[in-house]
């Protein structure tokens, strides 16, 4: 009997390698993409009009979607990807530490940026609470929204600004840092990822959702019942697409990455509620997306760039946030 | 009056917990219009969610029928130290959380996993991908194709086999004539509730499954992914799907449950 | 079988009792002593005790009507008892947010409070202790309760000093397979609860998040953790199913 159940089990596992093989050999070559929670629907978009271009005809894609950092960490971890379309370059920048993505790779065009969007906060319609600037959030009863800055990019984003916009009003280093502990207190609940956030303040929980304007925009499309503001001191969220060293088929990735920041994927970013990086169709869409003057980036002086905004907030053991997470009873880790 | 009102809590406590919230899904799935409830149950990636449960399931029930047989005439027949033990190990993935389930492969598939660097240089996917699916299902579904046939096993009592043995048969025709059939209603019911587990698992691979849309996401993975893309009407909609072979199921048990008490 | 059992279940857990304790043990409880997770435990085991409170009450009565009452449709509600075996966890946690959610046509919502976490652990163990006294009270002979009626025993007493008594070791067992379910459900709660680190986030949440962020020592503490409940409830369990077969071993 053992004999018999040996060989049963063997030839169920080389079954089960057949399926699995078979699977994998469909014509074209196969991508995968790594995106972070929200891009959802325009990548769909971008794909499907890449594979009516001669390079992308016949490239079939996988596709998986979650928290910015959670997505690199899996990546890390062995998750499969020729792609990776994250909503920070710090998570890019865990995966160079892990040697799968080429340190230069923000020496790419646009510095390896997909497409950009702003911070925004999302309000209910009519906007009772009338929240305009930085200042209303921390006012007494209002209840804010953002995810956890261990596990989403929209999070970390969302925490610069806070700090960022405190300090181009003026105020010293300890200033800003005490206004985004400030902040934190009024946060009632802190999801692991952008999409997670949303949902979270759709279903009626909070006042404000702090998020990226592309996924404003997207909630509006779907047809949620909110609005959303832009802040006078606002960060530019730059959203990074790489290309893992380990892809098997590198030259259809760059293909797909160098499309993306072509006039016709710029011009569905514009569409579908992100801000191109290509000026001339960003030109095309001025009037949906107002600038702001205080809008500040991430390599700006105040931030200090990627490298250094990781060691100083988000670092696990000794960053600002764990700092500020335990003081208000949040969460010191994703 | 104490026989009414307990019977009008007992009424009202499933009500209110089960059959309530059970007709509102069905509500909800045909809420906003029934072509968008096509469209995402018919949505190719859905589809694949359907196949790679069945097919995760296919493979799971099987292996744990086996298993669940032989482990069951180990702890019964063969009076070895540490029957107990068995037991209690078969017993456990009953009482386990999925997501600790999903972790422990982690710590062994994983890139800094125990085998992860040896399947990585033979480039075989583990985890994020279905074989860590599949090890995951069969570890949550393990014990009851066991605990259905010991007890019976129990009962059943050992003179047939041994009769059929003092006949000259040999120790797989006593199995195959004697000891299956008088152990296949326990078997079959068994079978009944590893496919329900197996095909409402969702602890375990979500942990392990990396969401990759069209390859790594069963039934029940794609019903949270409709949900946090504002799909309201293809996360009931796969919920009703699955709650209808549920009801299956529950039909099958109804009609199979082993006769407690007679 | 042997071989089996160790590579599926044996070699798992080894591994992860070998991660959790690999920086030794200060480190473990540096780790599980940790505010967010000790807050996700205590919330886990409150919400876990009250549930098994609940249902010893509930699914008693609920078993006791199966048994000893005759109505329209009880076939029917017996059958129904079954369906969170049945149904995948997930959308058990969908069905309750369709009538208690947002937008529930009851004019409640619940979503990401700790109500809905009692509910949704209440869903999910609500066939524990009903099938386990339910054989019981079938079995139970009823010689003994009309001969304390016909000495004049009232039904509250009857039902405390014999029935009780008797049906005491299945509402025990199908207790702790509740408490069991409760600690370790993830399925149900992760669309309902709001998942709210200190607030709504189960112990559940708290290793499955952990994973995610690549904390694997904090996600291992809290795991072992689960896993010593775990096994604890099975020494319960089993020595409750030891304790009633006992006589029948002996007979």
């Amino acid at each position: 009997m053992p004999m018999n159940k040996a060989r049963k089990l063997t030839l169920l596992a080389a079954g089960v390698a057949a399926l699995a093989t078979a699977a994998a050999a469909t014509a074209g070559p196969n991508l995968s993409l790594v995106a972070y929670s929200t891009p959802k629907t325009v990548l769909a978009k971008i794909i499907l009009a890449w594979q009516q271009t001669p390079d992308g005809k016949d490239v079939s894609f996988n596709q998986s979607y979650g928290a910015s950092t959670d997505q690199a960490r899996a990546v890390g971890q062995g998750l499969k990807a020729d792609v990776v379309f994250l909503s920070t370059g710090d998570d890019v920048n865990l995966l160079v530490d892990d040697g799968l993505v080429d340190s230069k790779w923000n020496r790419q065009s646009y510095d390896g940026i997909a497409a950009d969007t702003v911070v925004v906060f999302a309000v209910r319609n009519g906007n009772p609470k009338h929240i305009k600037g930085w200042a209303d959030l921390v006012k007494p009863g209002v209840q804010v929204v953002t995810p956890n800055p261990f596990s989403s990019g929209s999070a970390k984003w969302n925490v610069l600004a806070a700090y960022g916009a405190e300090r181009r009003l003026g105020k010293t280093d300890k200033q800003a840092t005490a206004y985004v502990q400030k902040l934190f207190t009024h946060v009632v609940s802190q999801d692991t990822s952008g999409r997670n956030a949303t949902n979270t303040f759709l279903s009626g929980k909070g006042d404000v959702l702090i998020t990226y304007e592309s996924e404003a925009f997207a909630s509006r499309q779907a047809g949620q019942d909110i609005q959303y503001v832009i802040p006078r001191q606002s960060m530019l969220i730059e959203l990074p697409i790489a290309v893992l060293k380990s892809s098997a088929n590198k030259d259809v990735a760059n293909r797909f990455v160098r499309f993306v920041k072509s006039d016709t994927a710029q011009d569905l970013f514009g569409r579908y509620g992100f801000r191109p990086v290509s000026k001339k169709i960003a030109a095309k869409y001025a009037d949906k997306f107002p600038s702001r003057p205080g809008i500040f980036k991430v390599d700006d002086k105040i931030i200090g760039g990627w490298r250094n905004a990781d060691k100083v907030w988000f670092d696990p053991n000794k960053g600002r946030m764990v700092k500020i997470e335990q003081a208000v009873g949040g969460p010191s880790s994703g | 009056m104490p026989r009414f009102s307990l019977r009008g809590i007992a009424v009202l406590y499933l009500l209110a917990v089960l059959l309530g919230p059970l007709a509102m899904v069905f509500y909800r799935a045909f809420e906003r219009g029934a072509h968008p409830l096509w469209t995402s149950l018919t949505d190719p990636n859905t589809i694949h969610a359907f196949k790679l449960t069945l097919e995760i399931t296919a493979i799971a029930v099987p292996i744990n029928t086996v298993f669940g047989i032989v482990c069951a005439l180990a702890i019964v027949r063969r009076r070895f130290p540490g029957a107990g033990i068995v037991n209690a190990i078969v017993d456990l993935p009953l009482a386990l959380s999925p997501v600790v389930v999903g972790l422990m492969l982690f710590l062994l598939y994983g890139r800094t996993g125990w085998f992860g660097s040896f399947f990585q240089d033979h480039g075989i996917q583990i985890l994020f991908a279905t074989p860590a699916m599949v090890i995951a299902t069969i570890f949550v579904s393990l014990p009851f194709v066991a605990r259905e046939v010991v007890p019976t096993l129990r009962e059943l009592g050992d003179e047939q086999e041994q009769a059929a043995h003092t006949l000259g048969a040999s120790g797989w025709q006593t199995f195959w004539r004697v000891t299956l059939p008088s152990i296949r209603w326990a078997v079959v019911y068994g079978v009944v509730l590893t496919t329900a587990r197996c095909l409402g698992e969702y602890g375990a691979v979500a942990v392990v499954s990396g969401h990759i849309e069209g390859k790594t996401e069963t039934a029940t993975l794609r019903v949270q992914d409709y949900y946090e893309n504002f799909n309201q009407s293809g996360s009931y909609g796969i919920a009703i799907v699955l709650a209808a072979i549920s009801v299956i199921v529950l039909l099958a048990m109804t009609l199979l449950r082993p006769k407690e008490g007679s | 079988m042997t071989t089996f059992l160790s590579v599926v279940v044996l070699l798992p857990i080894a591994a992860l009792v070998w991660t959790s304790g690999k920086h030794g043990r200060h480190e473990f409880w540096a780790v599980v002593s940790a505010p967010e997770a000790v807050a996700a435990l205590k919330l886990t085991l409150g919400a876990a005790v009250i549930v098994s409170a609940l249902n010893a009450v509930l699914g008693t009565v609920t078993a006791w009507v199966l048994v000893r009452d005759d109505f329209a449709g009880k076939s029917l509600m017996n059958a129904v008892i079954d369906l969170p075996f049945a149904l995948p966890t997930i959308v058990g946690g969908l069905t309750l947010l369709a009538l208690y959610g947002p937008s529930s046509p009851l004019g409640v919502d619940i979503a990401f409070t700790r109500t809905a976490i009692v509910l949704a652990l209440m869903f999910e163990t609500l066939p524990f202790v009903v099938r386990t006294v339910q054989p019981v009270l079938l079995e139970l002979d009823l010689e003994s309760e009309e001969a304390a009626r016909s000495l004049g025993a009232g039904e509250a007493r009857v039902v405390r000093s014999i029935v009780l008594p008797n049906i005491l070791p299945g509402i025990l067992s199908g207790v702790a397979l509740a408490f069991a379910r409760a600690v370790g459900e993830i399925g149900s709660i992760v669309l309902i609860s709001g998942n709210v680190p200190f607030k709504t986030e189960v112990a559940a949440v708290f290793v499955f998040n952990h994973i995610q962020s690549g904390d694997q020592n904090g996600a291992s503490a809290v795991a072992v953790v689960m896993l010593l409940i775990s096994f604890l409830l099975l020494l319960v369990i089993g020595g409750l199913r030891y304790l009633t077969t006992r006589h029948e071993r002996h007979a």
